[in-house]
């Protein structure tokens, strides 16, 4: 809550991941913090929600694949409760017929999987995690910019520099060019088999606006890889759903001082003609602090928040050319028993699905999103978490949990209740083709287009990055030249959410890098 | 295809009369319209501003029109100067910056009426424009061709304007404007001007353009009104000390070599940025550069002789410490002036330099090093200009 006779050092608006790790850091580093949550629960995009009675979801991020070690032990989320239901998952391809292909690591079974792939999915992963490897070396500080010659960002850009050349002359050569190329080629050179082509294609461009064929699709996926460098050989379903991995955070925050006000909306960042001075809230209370932080993203930051009309125009552009726009959906389907998926075990049901037979399945999936049309064959991401997790559920029952790509922010002619309700029943007769029954066991659903999501969690675009994850929109980039390395144009405005580098994905290092950077400046933040 | 006869260029509401005043066939593309250099003779032109009327056609300035609610905040935060203080039936002249801070151009706002500005501009910026206007509730419309405009200069300007009924023009105060009515609509006039000297500009319908200029150039007959071009209009600005986008700096949207554009205090014009208003584009890193100081200083020197220091090198000893933007022999003050840019440490008042000048005679090259002097404020500056209510010559 906010106490009104503190006067806080940092006002953090939204209690989402980052913002939280960002007010625990700074509150360890002696400040007196308060953070400003419009929503009920904390954790932003990592939530729980009830979506049908006694139903409950992860209701935008459903795995956790990414979050940073040692941020995690930083905030020491063990110790404030946060359990996984099951780590290290496969990857399963679904193929209609039931020959599916296995992920799991290095391994490949399934989908008449030949040697050559196998071999050459080794030597793929072993480059990818190596060039990850490389780039997370940048991750977990500030991006460094490239004109100003200062020593820390020097120290960085020689570190990557030196990593580069550390590489080897062919990996070198090969990180250089596929790093502007496209998924799609880099598979064809790759593999043979579609399953294969396809599940890594879908891990390249999940939440973006990209189809297999789109550039930076190739930086996508060593974006999501970036998991695998962390510890996770795979993905993990958080006990509780992911709103436990915020509420963790909460607590943790909370320990060590941080005030924490929930259901309070941030409606304006107050802004004394060249700085920052607080927030004015949506009950009309003025809170003061030397600093005010954004886990906002930064459209909804300084479109909503700081106005346009009170930053120089430069900025303003730069805001409204990031681009923003999710292309996925999320369904949730409460089910009254587990549907039989055609040639899978219930222990396999457990793991990622995929629906992605073909990479040209996705990019013709994803035709449709460029022209503002939902696909009418999209592609999905799967999670049945009551199999590993069942509070989330009443006894024996299920949920499932599926990310829907391509679903676009800006559909033609607006979502409304009746396009919504066609989508999800074309997006449950697709799945009912690899589950059959699952239509006489739906008891509930619910569909979040990329509209709803914005609303919900407050994020422009309803993008769970805050900001496409390209190579135009990295590193010096992120969110916008002039607003990167967390501080803004505005003196004492930082951003600290998934818009600003290395990115969102519940990996926690903007909100750790932000405060990093508030603590390195100190007075002069 | 064009046909033989015709050109691209296109041609103000007063082309016709332009061209039938223009003798000597000198013609120059002004952003795209066709406008004489010159109608007879430079030095006659120039010398009928400043001992009688010269009439100088600028339609072809961009003008955008600022229309609703926010346009007064909106201008505040795209100018320098503080667009509050202006008030209805004003004008001032200003400068805009991007965000670095860097002078994109400059000229005039009319505030027309309330919630209604007018901007002349050197440049088109439509784009800088817009992006400018998110969150604001203005519109915004480029009026460029939709208002015929004349400037009207010199010592019998006023007396001409009386002559053609516009009674009580004499009492309006410089940057001040007034309308008229005019065959049955009005005419917009405005105490401003680029030549230093008494005049007006004045503001009409393009289809009452040829009419407004004939009863003009009748009034005016007897007190030696004449047309006059680009040519004269440069000297009579130079005499008068007012700089020109694209000759004296760099407009920032269009310089590509980093550090070829300027700030305002870089050119003088520091006058114009007012901190005491709300953020505008360049206020930050206006803050800085004048806690931390410029890079160049613009002066006006007086140089040594006749010889124009067109394009000269400025040395301090055999330092070269800058280079000239505009020169030209003043008639009327008597004086051989150059703008320059020089390095920041330079350039106070009274402070000798030196001009390399090189000059051709009949295809012979001559260089002379011209002692020059540092000086304070414009060379030409008569109380005309400024007197209200405005003499009678």
């Amino acid at each position: 809550m906010i106490d009104l006779d503190k006067s806080y050092d940092v006002i953090v608006v939204g209690g989402g991941h980052n913002g939280l790790i960002c007010a625990t850091y700074l509150a360890k580093s002696g400040r007196k913090v308060l953070v400003v949550e419009a929503n009920q629960s904390l954790g932003g995009a990592s939530a729980t929600s009830e979506f049908s009675d006694q139903f409950s979801v992860s209701s935008c991020a459903h795995w956790l694949f990414q979050l940073n070690p040692d941020v995690a032990s930083d905030m020491g989320l063990n110790k404030q409760g946060l359990e996984f239901a099951a780590r290290d998952l496969n990857t399963i391809a679904l193929a209609e017929d039931g020959n599916h292909l296995i992920i799991d690591g290095d391994k490949l079974e399934g989908a008449g999987i030949s040697d050559e792939d196998r071999a050459a999915f080794i030597a793929f992963n072993k480059q990818i995690l190596k060039f990850s490897k490389l780039l997370s070396g940048a991750f977990n500080r500030r991006a460094p910019k490239l004109v100003e010659g200062n020593l820390t960002d020097r120290i960085t850009l020689a570190k990557l520099g030196l990593g580069m050349k550390m590489l080897g002359k062919t990996d070198m050569s090969d990180l250089m060019r596929l790093a502007l190329i496209n998924i799609y080629d880099v598979m064809e050179e790759n593999f043979d088999n579609d399953l294969l082509k396809a599940a890594i294609s879908l891990d390249s461009l999940l939440g973006s606006h990209m189809g297999p064929r789109s550039p930076n699709t190739v930086y996508g996926y060593l974006y999501r890889r970036m998991g695998d460098i962390y510890g996770f050989n795979g993905p993990a379903v958080v006990k509780g759903g992911m709103g436990a991995v915020g509420e963790a955070m909460a607590k943790a925050a909370r320990a060590t001082g941080v005030d924490i006000e929930v259901g309070t909306a941030v409606s304006k960042i107050n802004i004394d003609v060249d700085r920052a001075t607080g927030v004015t809230l949506a009950d009309g209370r003025v809170v003061d602090a030397g600093l005010v932080v954004s886990n906002a993203d930064p459209k909804t930051t300084f479109n909503k928040l700081v106005g346009l009309t009170n930053i120089e125009t430069g900025i303003a552009r730069r805001v409204k050319s990031v681009r923003m726009k999710g292309d996925a959906a999320k369904l949730h389907i409460a089910l009254d028993s587990l549907p039989n998926f055609t040639g899978l075990s219930e222990q396999q049901m457990g793991q990622r699905l995929l629906i992605a037979p073909t990479m040209n399945y996705i990019e013709k999936a994803f035709n449709h999103s460029k022209y503002g049309e939902y696909s009418t064959a999209p592609a999905m991401d799967i999670s049945i978490p009551t199999i590993h997790d069942a509070s989330l559920a009443p006894a024996g029952k299920h949920v499932m949990s599926v990310i829907v790509q391509f679903a676009p922010y800006e559909l033609k002619g607006g979502w409304n209740d009746e396009n919504e309700e066609a989508f999800k029943r074309l997006v449950i007769d697709r799945i009912a083709d690899y589950a059959p029954d699952l239509k006489n066991k739906i008891i509930a659903s619910e569909l979040l287009t990329p509209a709803d999501l914005e609303e919900r969690f407050h994020m422009q675009g309803g993008h769970w990055h805050h900001g496409e994850i390209s190579l135009d929109q990295i590193l010096t980039m992120r969110p916008f030249p002039g607003a990167s390395q967390y501080g803004t144009s505005v003196d004492g405005l930082f951003l600290c959410g998934a818009g600003t580098h290395p990115g969102g994905g519940v990996m926690g290092l903007a909100g750790h890098n932000a405060a990093k950077e508030i603590i390195k400046r100190g007075k002069s933040a | 295809m064009i046909p033989h006869d015709e050109t691209m260029m296109l041609k103000t509401p007063f082309y016709s009369r332009c061209l039938a005043a223009c003798e000597i066939n000198m013609w120059e593309d002004w952003k795209g319209y066709t406008t004489p250099q010159a109608y007879t003779s430079v030095e006659q032109e120039y010398f009928a501003v400043r001992s009688n009327t010269g009439v100088f056609d600028i339609s072809p300035m961009i003008k955008y029109r600022f229309t609703g609610p926010d346009a007064g905040a909106y201008l505040n935060r795209l100018v320098t100067r503080d667009i509050r203080k202006i008030g209805v039936g004003r004008v001032a002249y200003t400068i805009w910056c991007d965000d670095n801070g860097q002078v994109m151009d400059d000229g005039t706002i009319f505030h027309l009426a309330e919630n209604d500005y007018r901007l002349c501009a050197y440049a088109r910026c439509l784009d800088w424009l817009m992006w400018s206007a998110e969150g604001f509730d203005v519109t915004i419309v480029d009026e460029t061709a939709d208002v015929a405009a004349l400037a009207v200069q010199g010592p019998t300007s006023c007396a001409i304007f009386k002559n053609m009924g516009f009674e009580g023009i004499e009492n309006l105060k410089p940057f001040g404007l007034t309308r008229f009515p005019f065959e049955g609509s009005e005419v917009m006039i405005s105490r401003t001007g680029f030549t230093g000297d008494l005049g007006y500009e004045i503001w009409v319908d393009p289809a009452l353009a040829e009419t407004f200029w004939d009863r003009l150039f009748e009034a005016g007959k007897h007190r030696e009104i004449r047309p006059i071009g680009g040519y004269a209009l440069d000297m009579l600005r130079t005499e008068a000390g007012f700089i020109q986008a694209g000759v004296d700096f760099i407009p920032a949207e269009e310089s590509i070599r980093t550090g070829r554009s300027r700030s305002p205090f870089e050119l003088g014009l520091g006058w114009l940025v007012s901190f005491d208003k709300p953020v505008f584009n360049g206020r930050k890193a206006l803050l800085k550069e004048k806690k931390e100081g410029s890079h160049y200083a613009f002066v006006y020197l007086d140089v040594e002789g006749n010889k124009p220091a067109e394009h000269a090198f400025i040395y301090d000893g055999n330092k070269e410490v800058g280079t000239v933007t505009t020169a030209a022999w003043c008639p009327t003050a008597k004086t051989n002036v150059a703008f320059a840019q020089v390095n920041a440490k330079y350039g106070k008042p009274g402070q000798e330099l030196v001009a390399e000048i090189y000059y051709e005679r009949e295809l012979k090259w001559t260089r002379v090093m011209a002692k020059c002097t540092v000086i304070e404020g414009v060379v030409f500056n008569p109380p005309r200009k400024r007197q209200t209510p405005a003499p009678d010559f």
